[in-house]
């Protein structure tokens, strides 16, 4: 019924959903991934403070600006897909256990992705940016957030039908070292190729989808040649600086999972790293206007999220 | 928090009519729909009601005289005094997920949370209106015999026995009846994080 009920095995929800499967179909609780009814809110909170301290200062990572609700959510979730019953037993587990926390960084990093994702966006950067992109000799781009790399190909593939992607380059970043590397490979599921052929189409694409990509190692490979202008590394939003000056910046539907002040400063971050009318791509329901820096841009597609720096 | 899914737009289109501009409390609609709508939900709810009615983007700050709709294929989240989107995984495949809000509107406000299910063809927001229920917020199920899908309700009511059932055409009284007067203070514009 939804597109993602099929999406890959990115991530460690997956296999959770499959345990969720596994206990049967009566829905519980747990389903919905929250305490259980005696669990005081108030310590709730602290726990899961500490437990993002200690992930910040034992291996680095810092989740501590992250939208609660949303945290608390997957939390729980881990913490039930591994039989605890506390915060605090998962902070035990994953503070003395690297494998757990890794499985935790896959749980709370964002791995839902599609190629040509939300089609009508592929479309209005056709129309609206490619224009604008055909202006300058050379076009560096930063996906952050790049998750598997759907949408890193996606973009190559538009830029290649728009005559512009030899001239461009794209640094595609994620927090995640894990799924940077299978953003490398290339190969993504055949079993999604209609959907994504669909999404292609929708998006404005020119040729066949098909020609992208052959059938080998159980999946779609894609064309080696829509990796050539791809640099592809790990990058963390939260922690990292600007490592360039970019003419677009893509990070759709990453923001959401941090709170406002981290917002904030990550719109800073791509507000550094943007040349003077460079372009900001946003997710569907992310918005500039809660975020101090509404009037440093223009836009250029208010149901698509992209705006171009003014000032 | 309103959650609703087969024969939802007639029904809500009810009850935000029923409501005056003036009504206290903010209220949150979570409508099941396909992943690709377009925000057509909140134009056609709007054509009901005094109230101002929007799609919610992330971070929106909750405030009374609002509707809110949940936007299609995320999940809408109550946190203090705004709300918050994600893309997680449908929960029995349903994104937004009715239980997902219903769950974090209980946690984050327990008793002052007022939940109701409205008609709709699957079982989704019976466990949400449990958690509201057992937080001691208050709990409302449109009638099923006045529900073009009973199996919505009746989900409801048998995960909260004691919830009051109400025929659409009173649901809109019975909020007027159980919302404060004017909005008190912890209902008006609360700036999240100055």
């Amino acid at each position: 019924m939804t597109v993602s009920a099929t999406e890959p095995a990115a991530t460690g929800r997956r296999r959770e959903d499959q345990t969720n499967a596994a206990r049967g179909s009566r829905p519980s609780l747990s389903d919905s991934a929250a305490a259980p009814l005696s669990y005081d809110p108030e310590l709730e909170r602290l726990e899961i403070e500490l437990l993002l301290e200690g992930i910040y200062r034992h291996y680095g990572f810092d989740f501590r600006s992250y939208a609660y609700a949303s945290i608390r959510r997957r939390l729980w979730r881990r913490i039930e897909a591994e039989g605890l019953t506390t915060v605090s037993a998962l902070q035990e587990r994953l503070l003395h256990e690297p494998a757990m926390m890794e499985q935790v960084l896959l749980d709370l990093s964002i791995n839902v992705t599609a190629m040509f994702r939300d089609p009508a966006f592929y479309l209005a950067f056709r129309k609206k940016v490619v224009p604008l992109l055909r202006t300058y000799p050379f076009i560096r781009i930063w996906h952050a957030g790049c998750s598997t790399g759907e949408e890193v190909y996606s973009m190559a593939i538009l830029l290649e039908e728009e005559g512009l992607y030899g001239r461009a380059r794209i640094y595609a970043t994620d927090i995640n070292e894990v799924v940077v590397h299978r953003a490398r490979a290339g190969i993504f599921p055949l079993e999604r190729m209609q959907e994504y052929t669909e999404n292609y189409i929708r998006a404005g694409g020119t040729r066949s989808f098909s020609e992208y990509y052959v059938a080998k190692y159980d999946g779609a490979l894609f064309s080696p040649a829509l990796q050539r202008n791809v640099v592809f590394s790990q990058h963390n939003l939260v922690t990292d600086r600007s490592f360039a000056e970019f003419n677009v910046i893509l990070c759709r539907n990453v923001l959401i999972y941090f709170d406002r002040d981290l917002q904030t400063r990550v719109h800073r971050l791509f507000h550094e790293s943007l040349v003077h009318l460079g372009i900001l791509c946003l997710g569907s329901k992310e918005t500039l206007r809660l975020s101090r820096y509404e009037d440093s841009y223009e836009e250029l597609s208010s149901a698509e999220k992209i705006y171009r720096k003014v000032r | 928090m309103i959650g609703t899914s087969w024969g939802g737009l007639n029904a809500l289109s009810r009850v935000v009519a029923g409501l005056p501009a003036t009504f206290a409390l903010p209220i949150v609609v979570v409508q099941h729909r396909s992943p690709d709508a377009a925000g057509f939900l909140a134009e056609l709810l709007q054509a009901h009601t005094g109230l101002c009615v929007v799609e919610v983007d992330d971070k929106r700050p909750i405030v009374a005289g609002h509707v809110y709709v949940a936007p299609a294929n995320y999940h809408l989240l109550v946190e203090h005094g705004f709300f918050s989107l994600t893309t997680d995984a449908p929960v029995r495949y349903s994104r937004p997920s009715i239980d997902v809000t219903f769950v974090s509107a209980a946690d984050e406000y327990g008793r002052r949370t007022v939940g109701v299910v409205l008609t709709g063809a699957n079982e989704d927001g019976a466990l949400g209106l449990k958690r509201i229920a057992d937080r001691g917020g208050y709990a409302i199920v449109q009638d099923p015999e006045t529900a073009e899908g009973a199996a919505m309700p009746r989900a409801a009511l048998r995960a909260v026995p004691d919830a009051h059932v109400v025929p659409l055409d009173r649901i809109a009284n019975q909020l007027i009846a159980i919302a404060p007067p004017r909005p008190p203070a912890e209902h008006r514009v609360r700036a999240p994080l100055s």
